[in-house]
C-alpha cells in the first residue's frame, strides 16, 4: 500500500491552501508593479480566510487520520486552529501602523508570518512524533527569522540570536526524548507509544527517560521554569508584531503538542509526568510572579507574567489523572485547555496595545509610556483596565473563570495546597497588574500626543476587551465546546 | 408562578445605567451624566420596595427566589433569593447609592461620567452579593466590587490615594484568595454552589476548621477586625466622600454577612470552637479601637476608627450564639449604615468647602453653619448610641446578650458607651463650638437645599429607626430563629 493511498489530502485542505496563500503573499510584493500595489498585510488577511473556510467546511466531519496516521483531523484541532487563525488575524490588524512604521510591512515578513501559521496547524493536528517536530521547525524557523527582520536596531537581532541558540536546544531536548521513545516502542505514532507501554517486552526505563526529556522540551517551548530564560529576552527584544505572533497563537499549537505528547501518547506514565509538571507548575508561579513587580519594562512584566500563567496551564494539564477517578481527564484538561484560550485572547490585547499607542521612533513599552491613558484615550484605558484585572484572576473577567476552572481541577484531583499556593501567587501578581491601572488611571498623562489609531484597530481592540468582559460573565459555551473536544480526542 | 425578577432589576438597572453613563462619557455632557446617574440610583432602590412590602415575615425560607443554570460544567447557577438576614441589606445598599449620587452632585467636575459609572456598577454589584443563594455568584460579586472601589479611591482620593488603593485592593485581595480555596472545596464535596446545600454538607472538624478560618480571613478583612484592619483608616481618609459612605455603610456590611451566610451555618462546630477568639477580638476591637479612635486629629480617621469599634459589636453579637445578640448585630449593621454614611456625608459638606479635615483647622462652626451643626449633632448623638437614635438599639441588644453570656464580657462591651461618647462628641465640640478658629471658617457657608433634604431624610431614619425598630427586626426574625437552631445541631460526620 503506498503512502498516497491512505492520504486523505482533503482532510489537510486548510493546509494546503494556508502554504499556496503563503507562497501567493511572498511573490505578490515582489512582482507587483511599483505604481499598483495593494497593500500586502491586506492580502496577508485575505489569505487566512481560505484555511478560515476549509476548516468550517469541514467543520462537522467524523475525527479522521490522513498521511497514514501522521495527521488527525479532530473537534481539539479544528477547535484550535480556528482560534489560531483568529489570533493570527488580529495580530495583523493591531500591527498595521506599527509595522509600516517599523518597515516590516513586507512581503517576506507577512509569508513568514503566515508560514509560522502553517507550522502551528502542523502541530495543532500532528498525531505523530515526526509531524509534531515539523511543525515545530517550521513555525520556530519562522519565528527566528522574523525576529531578525527589522534591522532600525540591534535588540531585535539579539533577540532572534537568543531565541534561536535557546529554541535549538528546546527542539534538541524534544528530540531527543522522542528518539528515545521511539527506540523504546519502535513506533512513531503517538498511538504507536501508547500501545507500547501496555506491552511487557518495552523497555520502559527507557520510555520513562524519553519522558523526561519531552517534558523539558515541552516547558522550553511553552516557557515553564526553569526553562524559561529565552522569554522574557526574546519577548522584550523582538519587534512588537513579532512578540504577539510568538505569545498569542503559537502558544496554542505548544498547548496541543503538550496535550498530544502527554495525554495521548504517555498517559501511561501519567504519575511520572504530573510530578514533574507539580514542580515545573510551583516554580513558575513563584519565579514569574515574583521576578515580574522588579519589571519596569511593560513587554517583560507581561514576559514574566506569561510564565506565572503557564504554570497555571500546567496545573490543569497535572490534575489530569487520579487512580480511581477516571472522569476527572477532561474536566482537568479542559479547564487547561479553556484557561490557554482565555490567555491567548487576553494577551492579544496587551501586547496589541502597545502596537496601538506605538508611533514613529517610540515603542511605548516602558509602563510609565501609559501614564494617564485614561485622560488621553478613554477607551484604550477602559480596554487596559479589563485585561489587566482579567489577567489578575477578578471576576467578572474571563480571567477569573478561566483560573477558577483550573483551581477547581486542582482541588478536586487533591492538590488543594497547590491550589493555595496558586491563589496566594496570584495575589503577588495583583500587585503588579493593579500597578499598571495605577499608572494609566491615577497619573497625570507626559506629553498631550493624541492617541491616532486605525479605525478597524481601535474598533477591533474594542470588541477585544469586550470578549474578555463577557467570557467572563457568559462563559458556558466555551467551557462547553473545550470540554467536547477534550472528550473526543480522549475518546479516539 | 412567575414573578417580576425585583433582585435582578435592582441588580442590573444600575450596573447598566453604569454603562450607558460609561457610554455617554465626555465632561460636557456632565448635566445629562448626573440626569441619568440619579434616574438609575433612584430606579434601583424604588424596585427593591417591592421586595420588603411582598416579604413573608413568618418565613425563614429563601423569598424572590430566581434560578438559572449559569455555566453547566460547573454547575453555577444564576440563583438569587432574599431572607430576613439579607434583605435589609439589599434596600440599604440601593437608598445609600442614591445618597452618594446627590452627594456628588456638584463636587465632582473632574471625570463625571466615570466617577458616576463606578457608584452605580458597585451599587449593583452590592446587591447582587447581598442577594446571590449560589456561592460562587456571591463571590463573583463580593470579588468584582474591588475593581470599582479601587478606580475611586484612586482616581478621585486624596494626596496619598494611590497608597490606600493598593492596600485596599491587596489586603481585601489576599482575604477572599482563600475563601475561594474553600469555595471550591466544598462544591468538590457538596457537588453544587448552592449556599443551602453546603449548610446541610456534614463535614469533619478538621475540614470546618480550614474552612472557617479561611472564611475568616476573608470576611474579617472587609469587616474589619483587629488586627487586619489597617487599610480602613487609610482606605477612608484617602477616598472621595462617596467612596467613604459606601465603604463604611455597606461594604463593611459584607464581611459580617458572610459571616452570617458562610462561616456559622457552614462550620457551625469550629464556629463554637473558636468562639472565644471572635468574642476577644471584638472586644479589642471595642476597647482599644475605641481608644484609638479618640486621638485622631483627622475627622475621616476618627470616624473610620469608629466604625471598626462599633463593627466589633456586629460580630461579638454574632458569635455570643443567641437571639438578642444575632438581632442586635443586624439592627447595628443597618444602623451603622446610616450613621456612619451621615457621618462621613458631614465630613464631606466641610471637606468640599475648606478642603481640610484637621479637627485643628476648625472650630465654632456653629456660628456659621446653624443648620448643617444641628444635623450633624444627631449624628454625632447616634454615633454615640444616644437613645432614641437606631445607634441605641444594635448596642442595647449586643449588650444585654453580653450580660447574659459572661459578665466580664460585658463590662468591655458596655465601656464604648464612655468612649463613643467620648470621641463623638468631643471631635463635635472641638469642631464646631467655641469662637470661630480663623477666617476661613468665618466665611464658611450653611448647608444648601441639596446638602439640607440629603442629611434630614437619614436623620429621619436615624430617629425612626430608633424609636420604632419592631419592624426591622420583625422581618429578621424568622430568620435569625432558624439561623440558630441550624448552628446549635452539629454537623460533624
Amino acid at each position: 500500500m503506498s503512502i498516497m493511498d491512505n492520504a486523505n489530502l482533503l482532510a489537510a485542505l486548510p493546509e494546503i491552501v494556508l502554504l499556496v496563500g503563503a507562497c501567493v503573499v511572498i511573490m505578490a510584493d515582489v512582482l507587483q508593479s511599483e505604481t499598483r500595489r495593494i497593500s500586502i498585510d491586506r492580502l496577508a488577511l485575505g489569505v487566512l480566510l481560505f484555511p478560515l473556510l476549509a476548516t468550517l467546511w469541514q467543520w462537522d466531519w467524523p475525527a479522521q487520520y490522513a498521511f497514514s496516521g501522521m495527521y488527525v483531523l479532530d473537534d481539539f484541532s479544528k477547535l484550535l486552529k480556528l482560534c489560531s487563525y483568529g489570533a493570527v488575524a488580529v495580530t495583523i490588524v493591531y500591527a498595521r501602523r506599527y509595522d509600516f512604521d517599523r518597515g516590516l510591512r513586507r512581503g517576506e515578513f507577512y509569508g513568514l508570518a503566515l508560514f509560522a501559521l502553517l507550522g502551528q496547524m502542523v502541530m495543532i493536528s500532528a498525531s505523530s512524533m515526526l509531524s509534531i517536530y515539523m511543525g515545530l521547525e517550521m513555525m520556530s524557523l519562522s519565528f527566528y527569522a522574523m525576529c531578525g527582520l527589522r534591522q532600525d536596531t540591534n535588540r531585535p537581532v539579539e533577540a532572534a540570536m537568543k531565541y534561536f541558540v535557546l529554541g535549538a536546544l528546546a527542539s534538541g531536548f524534544l528530540l531527543y526524548g522522542m528518539s528515545m521513545l521511539y527506540g523504546a516502542a519502535g513506533d512513531l505514532s503517538l498511538a504507536g507509544v501508547a500501545r507500547a507501554f501496555d506491552d511487557a517486552q518495552t523497555n520502559s526505563a527507557v520510555l520513562t527517560f524519553g519522558t523526561v526529556f519531552i517534558v523539558a522540551g515541552l516547558a522550553f517551548k511553552l516557557g515553564a521554569v526553569p526553562f524559561h530564560m529565552w522569554l522574557p529576552d526574546v519577548y522584550h527584544g523582538a519587534p512588537t508584531t513579532v512578540t504577539l505572533f510568538i505569545a498569542g497563537a503559537s502558544k496554542l499549537a505548544s498547548f496541543a503538542i503538550a496535550f498530544r505528547l502527554l495525554v495521548e501518547a504517555l498517559l501511561s506514565v501519567a504519575v511520572d509526568w504530573q510530578q514533574m509538571l507539580v514542580v515545573l507548575t510551583v516554580l513558575s508561579l513563584a519565579i514569574g510572579n515574583v521576578v515580574a513587580i522588579a519589571q519596569t519594562n511593560f513587554k517583560r512584566m507581561l514576559a514574566y507574567s506569561t510564565i506565572s500563567h503557564v504554570g497555571f496551564v500546567l496545573m490543569g494539564l497535572l490534575s489530569g489523572v487520579v487512580p480511581g477517578r477516571e472522569d476527572l481527564a477532561a474536566e482537568a484538561y479542559s479547564s487547561a485547555l479553556f484557561y490557554m484560550l482565555i490567555y491567548v485572547l487576553t494577551t492579544l490585547g496587551t501586547f496589541g496595545m502597545i502596537q496601538l499607542l506605538a508611533r514613529k521612533g517610540f515603542e511605548c513599552e516602558e509602563i510609565a509610556d501609559l501614564r494617564g491613558l485614561n485622560r488621553r484615550s478613554p477607551l484604550m484605558a477602559g480596554v487596559l483596565l479589563v485585561l489587566m484585572f482579567s489577567l489578575t484572576g477578578i471576576p467578572p473577567t474571563a480571567g477569573f473563570v478561566a483560573k477558577l476552572a483550573v483551581l477547581e481541577a486542582a482541588v478536586d484531583a487533591g492538590h488543594v495546597w497547590l491550589a493555595v499556593f496558586a491563589v496566594m501567587m496570584s495575589l503577588v501578581g495583583a500587585f503588579y497588574y493593579i500597578r499598571v491601572v495605577k499608572v494609566a488611571y491615577f497619573e497625570e498623562p507626559v506629553g498631550n500626543e493624541p492617541v491616532l489609531v486605525d479605525p478597524s484597530a481601535r474598533v477591533l481592540f474594542g470588541l477585544n476587551g469586550a470578549a474578555v468582559l463577557l467570557l467572563g460573565i457568559v462563559p458556558d459555551g466555551l467551557i462547553a465546546v473545550c470540554l467536547e473536544v477534550i472528550r473526543q480526542a480522549l475518546a479516539t | 408562578m412567575t414573578v417580576f425578577p425585583y433582585l435582578s432589576a435592582a441588580i442590573w438597572i444600575p450596573i447598566l445605567c453604569g454603562v450607558l453613563v460609561l457610554a455617554i462619557g465626555a465632561d460636557r455632557n456632565a448635566g445629562l451624566v448626573r440626569g441619568i446617574s440619579l434616574v438609575g440610583a433612584v430606579a434601583g432602590f424604588l424596585v427593591t420596595l417591592p421586595l420588603i412590602f411582598g416579604f413573608d415575615r413568618s418565613s425563614s425560607e429563601l423569598q424572590f427566589v430566581e434560578l438559572h443554570p449559569w455555566v453547566e460544567r460547573l454547575s453555577i447557577n444564576y440563583h438569587l433569593g432574599v431572607d430576613g438576614l439579607s434583605i435589609w441589606f439589599v434596600l440599604l445598599t440601593a437608598l445609600i447609592t442614591i445618597f452618594v449620587v446627590v452627594a456628588a452632585w456638584e463636587v465632582i467636575q473632574d471625570r463625571v461620567a466615570q466617577y458616576m459609572a463606578s457608584f452605580l456598577i458597585l451599587s449593583g454589584m452590592l446587591v447582587g452579593v447581598f442577594a446571590a443563594v449560589d456561592g460562587l455568584m456571591f463571590y463573583i460579586f463580593f470579588e468584582g466590587t474591588l475593581i470599582p472601589m479601587y478606580v475611586i479611591i484612586g482616581a478621585w482620593g486624596g494626596p496619598n490615594r494611590v497608597y490606600a488603593a493598593f492596600k485596599f485592593f491587596l489586603y481585601t485581595l489576599l482575604g477572599s484568595l482563600l475563601t475561594l480555596v474553600a469555595i471550591i472545596y466544598l462544591y468538590t464535596q457538596a457537588g453544587s454552589f448552592s449556599i443551602p446545600d453546603w449548610h446541610q454538607l456534614p463535614l469533619s472538624m478538621r475540614e470546618q476548621t480550614l474552612i472557617f478560618f479561611a472564611f475568616l480571613l476573608a470576611f474579617a478583612v472587609k469587616v474589619p477586625m483587629w488586627p487586619v484592619h489597617t487599610w480602613l483608616p487609610d482606605a477612608h481618609v484617602e477616598a472621595p466622600t462617596g467612596g467613604s459612605v459606601v465603604l463604611a455603610a455597606i461594604m463593611l456590611k459584607l464581611g459580617a454577612y458572610g459571616f452570617i451566610r458562610f462561616s456559622l451555618p457552614i462550620a457551625p462546630d469550629a464556629s463554637h470552637e473558636y468562639a472565644w477568639l471572635m468574642i476577644a477580638l471584638s472586644l479589642i476591637a471595642i476597647v482599644y479601637i475605641g481608644l484609638v479612635a479618640l486621638v485622631q486629629a483627622d475627622m475621616k480617621k476618627l470616624v473610620a476608627y469608629s466604625s471598626i469599634a462599633h463593627m466589633g459589636f456586629v460580630t461579638l453579637g454574632f458569635f455570643m450564639f443567641s437571639k438578642l445578640g444575632m438581632q442586635g448585630a443586624i439592627v447595628q449593621m443597618i444602623s451603622h449604615g446610616f450613621v456612619s454614611g451621615a457621618m462621613f456625608l458631614c465630613i464631606g459638606v466641610l471637606y468640599d468647602r475648606l478642603h481640610s479635615r484637621n479637627i485643628a483647622d476648625y472650630g465654632g462652626v456653629v456660628n456659621t453653619m446653624p443648620k448643617f451643626a444641628a444635623l450633624w449633632l444627631l449624628f454625632s448623638m447616634a454615633n454615640a448610641g444616644l437613645p432614641a437614635t437606631s445607634g441605641f438599639v444594635g448596642e442595647f441588644l449586643v449588650i444585654l446578650a453580653a450580660v447574659h453570656h459572661n459578665f466580664w464580657v460585658a463590662v468591655a462591651t458596655a465601656s464604648t458607651l464612655i468612649w463613643g461618647a467620648a470621641y463623638s462628641l468631643w471631635m463635635y465640640k472641638r469642631v464646631v463650638f467655641g469662637a470661630v478658629a480663623n477666617e476661613k471658617v468665618a466665611s464658611l457657608t450653611d448647608i444648601g437645599r441639596r446638602e439640607f433634604w440629603m442629611l434630614t431624610s437619614l436623620a429621619i431614619l436615624v430617629i425612626a429607626m430608633g424609636v420604632f425598630p419592631k419592624p426591622v427586626t420583625d422581618v429578621t426574625n424568622a430568620s435569625v430563629d432558624a439561623l440558630l437552631q441550624h448552628v446549635a445541631v452539629s454537623k460533624i460526620k
